[in-house]
């Protein structure tokens, strides 16, 4: 501090400022002629109300947000209310069982019968895929960029990976109906079909290259960049003295990244796959495209299946009654708790790793 | 000497472990940039070939001719980008001026953040079927009305979050300077603070207009979709993605093309504003002002 | 011109922490008024108390009067109005980086609603030659933003920018603690010119230059003020044991 070492020499050597005249102790007794400007200013009110009223309007654009939800949740609870009494809960887990060929009838908008059994499972199986695909590949490259790659490349890949984020469902769906579908059709289902046949998971009855294993890829491609670029936001946000520390073991850095950085970032990684779950569940124009969209369970991941989502943007423009559409907003409603449940889990989780110091994960 | 040996071994395995960790973490990269480059490939070239004049200023001819555009539906989307911005962009900057400005450190306003980010992840196509029920059912028939009013909530807490991050990095003295000279604070936040960060709360909103460009599924029984000529609010609207759909799923050569030709006119724009968004907050907030 | 400026009890806050306790003074008017002390010891927030800026934290908490010329600020007044009145520069120079050196100066007048080109012009370049900054800039005074001049320029043109509302009073926290010395001697000098029409108080970390600019010094420690009196007598025969301890530089 500057002021600590000034010797007092220098100070004694300044020429000190007269002291202020008689006036000091009192205030000046003379009036201020005031100039214009002052005077204008003067004049100006206190603009309290705009204040206010500025603040107000604030406050109400960011209630916009809660009064959203609140609308969401409102209509889709009115306009499902129908199903919900007439199906109640058996909704979600009952189907109806056709009497003459004694199979079970899911989805059937001419006679009535409305259950989400097919769609639930549709959901579920190809997120399930998805994940199953995405979470290694984003973890992967998520350790890539932190922790291995040149800087120069940095910039790009992490670019890239923005892109693929902005890429619109309708144009993945449109690449995987005339590339992804015919691939898998020609290439990878024969495949599987020779090999994992035996399980039942793979039949060989559904020639279109449609079903579980299409929508499950072009899912995973989808989720892939929001699950990496969070992974990657909770990995920067481990200490560094967490890498160093593991370093300074001797060890290699593999073993750095497992026990200095992901180890330490894995709840966040847990959110950022919760997430990318939670996109997967809703996502919807490219699954419709290529899921193949029948009503009904299927063993086989290669057979023709709906989700949830799928079969409210194929059938709700063109819903044939009120019981049709009030079953299908009731899957809307599902999807909407659904989805908010999951995300709002995996944002705490998230939270949790880059808010606070470094949690206490060890 | 055996004990020698072990910890030989141990250490090649460890080298070893190393080595095929570095490389699975590449090939997942390569895995990842691959699909985003077949993708690019294939709309380059197959939507470059479909493209010609016609996309641009013919409206979709019947089945069975060929030729025929897309220009009511770039049109149409034009028109519902429009519409969307209306109620997307002041709604969601007031929001993110709460945030940034009013609500710091609240609980109220962390409630607003948690809940714009949760937002963020409802399916797009949920948010159509509440404004199915909100606008379409209560008129009567589909609109472009609708479909603008779908995407503008879903715009919201994009534009709101976004805004909120450039807000805050306005530096604290320039506000101070601002109130400092008695300037009334809604005229500093709307003068100073929001102008400093006008740079970043654009490009946010371009963000947010992107991600709203490319969505379908809210427009399917919104907008709905139409093959003539309509800019009326009233009328149901064509719009890009809309158009892309009908077209990738339909069975005819002609119409596919047409969808790959709308797909790279789409995505061209996209990652113009994608890269402009980059290129800006790379560049920082502050260093755009003149 | 200038009015004086009477403390009267004043205490205050921010959360728990008592950062001001107890200050009676009396800023005499159209003089330059130091304000010395250790850093933490409170001399910012006496002057954030006089414009009611500590109020833009919304922990701080405010007892006592101040009373700026026959106005008791806290009592009869809303923030708006007294920072009017009460010119500020702070420590680190903040022209508003996206407005041009014109529109810096003119910022304080526009955003309250005055347009009158013609006067607003001849202000701007009153107020820039007041602050010693117009033979520099008169050339690109639109052109220029006011981020791209130097840190001394800068902050004239804050200085400037506080003068164009034609204050009563004109508050300096530190103004020129990150400022080279050629910069701080500008300031200083400055300030010479001012303070015939301004009341100034200025906050400063360098107790040459409180000698050398003001009249009147106080020293704070601790959220007191020890002593208040001429410049003259606080550094040559302070009657404050702590006082001359920090004068003399044994501690701080």
């Amino acid at each position: 501090m500057v002021n600590a070492k000034v010797p007092e020499i220098h100070i004694s050597q300044v020429q000190f400022q007269p002291e202020p005249q008689a006036a000091d102790g009192q205030l000046p007794a003379v009036a201020v002629e005031a100039s214009p400007i002052r005077r204008f200013l003067l004049s100006r009110g206190n603009s309290a109300i705009a204040d206010r009223g500025f603040h107000v309007l604030m406050v109400l654009c960011a209630f916009s947000i809660f009064g959203i939800v609140v609308l969401i949740a409102y209509e889709l609870m009115t306009l499902s209310k129908l199903a919900w009494g007439t199906f109640g809960l058996d909704f979600f887990y009952k189907a109806f069982v056709d009497t003459y060929s004694n199979q079970p009838l899911y989805w059937d908008p001419v006679n009535s019968h409305f259950s989400a059994l097919p769609f639930i499972y549709g959901t579920l199986v190809s997120s399930f895929l998805a994940l199953l695909l995405a979470v290694p590949l984003a973890i992967g490259v998520a350790v890539f960029l932190t922790e291995m790659c040149p800087r120069v490349l940095r910039g790009p890949l992490a670019f890239i990976t923005e892109l693929l984020a902005a890429i619109p469902s309708v144009i993945y769906g449109l690449w995987a109906v005339f590339v992804l579908v015919p691939l898998l059709r020609e290439h990878l289902n024969p495949w599987l079909i020779k090999l994992l046949g035996w399980t039942g998971f793979f039949s060989d009855d559904n020639p279109t290259g449609l079903g579980f294993v299409a929508a499950g890829v072009i899912l995973a491609i989808m989720i892939l960049p929001i699950i990496s670029s969070l992974t990657r936001e909770v990995m920067t946000a481990v200490p560094h003295s967490q890498r160093e520390a593991v370093l300074a073991l001797g060890a290699t850095r593999w073993e750095m990244i497992r026990m200095g950085v992901l180890r330490n970032a894995r709840i966040g990684i847990v959110g950022a796959i919760i997430l990318g779950l939670g996109r997967a569940l809703g996502e919807t124009m490219a699954v419709t495209m290529v899921i193949g969209n029948s009503p009904e369970i299927h063993r086989s991941l290669l057979a023709n299946g709906s989700t949830m989502a799928s079969v409210i943007a194929n059938e709700y423009a063109e819903a044939s009654s009120n019981l049709h559409l009030s079953a299908l907003t009731e899957l809307g409603l599902a999807l909407f708790i659904v989805t908010i449940v999951v995300n709002a889990f995996a944002r705490l989780l998230v939270w949790a790793v880059t808010r606070g110091a470094p949690s206490a994960t060890h | 000497m055996q004990l020698k040996n072990e910890h030989k071994l141990q250490n090649r395995i460890r080298a070893l472990t190393d080595g095929a960790a570095t490389g699975l973490a590449v090939l997942s990269t390569i895995l990842v940039v691959a699909p985003l480059v077949a993708i690019f490939i294939y709309l380059i070239y197959k939507g470059a070939s479909s493209l010609n004049l016609d996309f641009f200023t013919q409206i979709p001819k019947p089945v069975g001719e060929s030729g025929g555009g897309m220009a009511n539906a770039i049109v149409g989307s034009g028109v519902l980008l429009g519409l969307a911005s209306l109620i997307g962009v002041p709604l969601g900057i007031g929001g993110g001026i709460y945030l940034a400005e009013f609500g710091r450190g609240t609980k109220l306003a962390n409630a607003v953040r948690f809940t714009a980010d949760v937002l963020n992840g409802v399916p797009s196509i949920v948010m159509g079927m509440a404004v199915l029920a909100m606008v379409v059912h209560p008129e009567g028939h589909f609109s472009a009305l609708s479909g603008g009013v779908a995407l503008g909530i879903m715009m919201i807490p994009t534009v709101c979050r976004t805004s909120e991050e450039m807000l805050l990095m306005v530096p604290n003295a320039v506000r101070e300077a601002a109130l400092a000279l008695g300037v009334p604070n809604w005229r500093s936040v709307l003068a100073i603070t929001v102008r400093t960060a006008s740079p970043g709360i654009i490009t946010g909103c371009m963000l947010a207009f992107a991600r709203v460009a490319g969505e379908t599924a809210p427009l399917i029984f919104t907008a709905f979709g139409n093959s003539n000529w309509s800019t009326s609010l009233n009328e149901p609207i064509a719009a890009l993605p809309l158009q892309i759909y009908v077209y990738a799923i339909s069975p005819y050569d002609d119409w596919h093309r047409l969808a790959w030709a709308g797909a790279l006119v789409l995505i061209v724009l996209i990652v113009l504003a994608v890269s402009l968004v980059r290129y800006v907050t790379s560049r920082g907030v502050l260093k755009g002002a003149s | 011109m200038g009015v004086g400026i009477e403390v009267t009890t004043l205490n205050a806050w921010y959360g728990t922490n008592h950062t001001l306790q107890d200050i009676n003074l009396h800023i005499p008017a159209n003089h330059a008024t130091a304000l010395i002390g250790p850093s933490g010891c409170g001399k910012s927030t006496f002057v954030r108390c006089i414009n009611r800026m500590h109020e833009t934290n919304p922990i701080a908490r405010v007892t006592g009067s101040v009373r700026i010329g026959d106005l008791d600020i806290y009592a009869d007044a809303k923030p708006v109005e007294i920072r009017r009145r009460v010119g500020m520069v702070f420590q680190r120079p903040n022209p508003f980086p996206t407005m041009s050196i014109y529109d810096n100066v003119a910022a304080g007048l526009k955003l309250n609603g005055y347009n009158n080109r013609r006067e607003l012009d001849e202000i701007v370049e009153k107020s820039l030659k007041n602050s010693a900054l117009w033979d520099e800039v008169k050339d690109d005074l639109k052109k220029k933003s006011g981020a791209s001049l130097s840190g001394g320029q800068q902050q004239r043109l804050c200085i400037a920018r506080a003068l164009a509302v034609d204050p009563e009073v004109l508050l300096m926290d530190e103004p020129a603690s990150a400022l080279d010395p050629v910069s701080t001697s500008k300031i200083e000098d400055l300030i010479f010119q001012l303070k015939s029409q301004y009341t100034i108080v200025i906050v400063t970390h360098n107790m040459q230059q409180a000698a050398r600019v003001a009249e009147k010094t106080g020293f704070f420690l601790n959220g007191r003020m020890v002593e208040f009196d001429s410049t003259h007598k606080i550094f040559t025969n302070p009657s404050d044991k702590r006082t001359e301890d920090y004068i003399t530089g044994r501690f701080g």
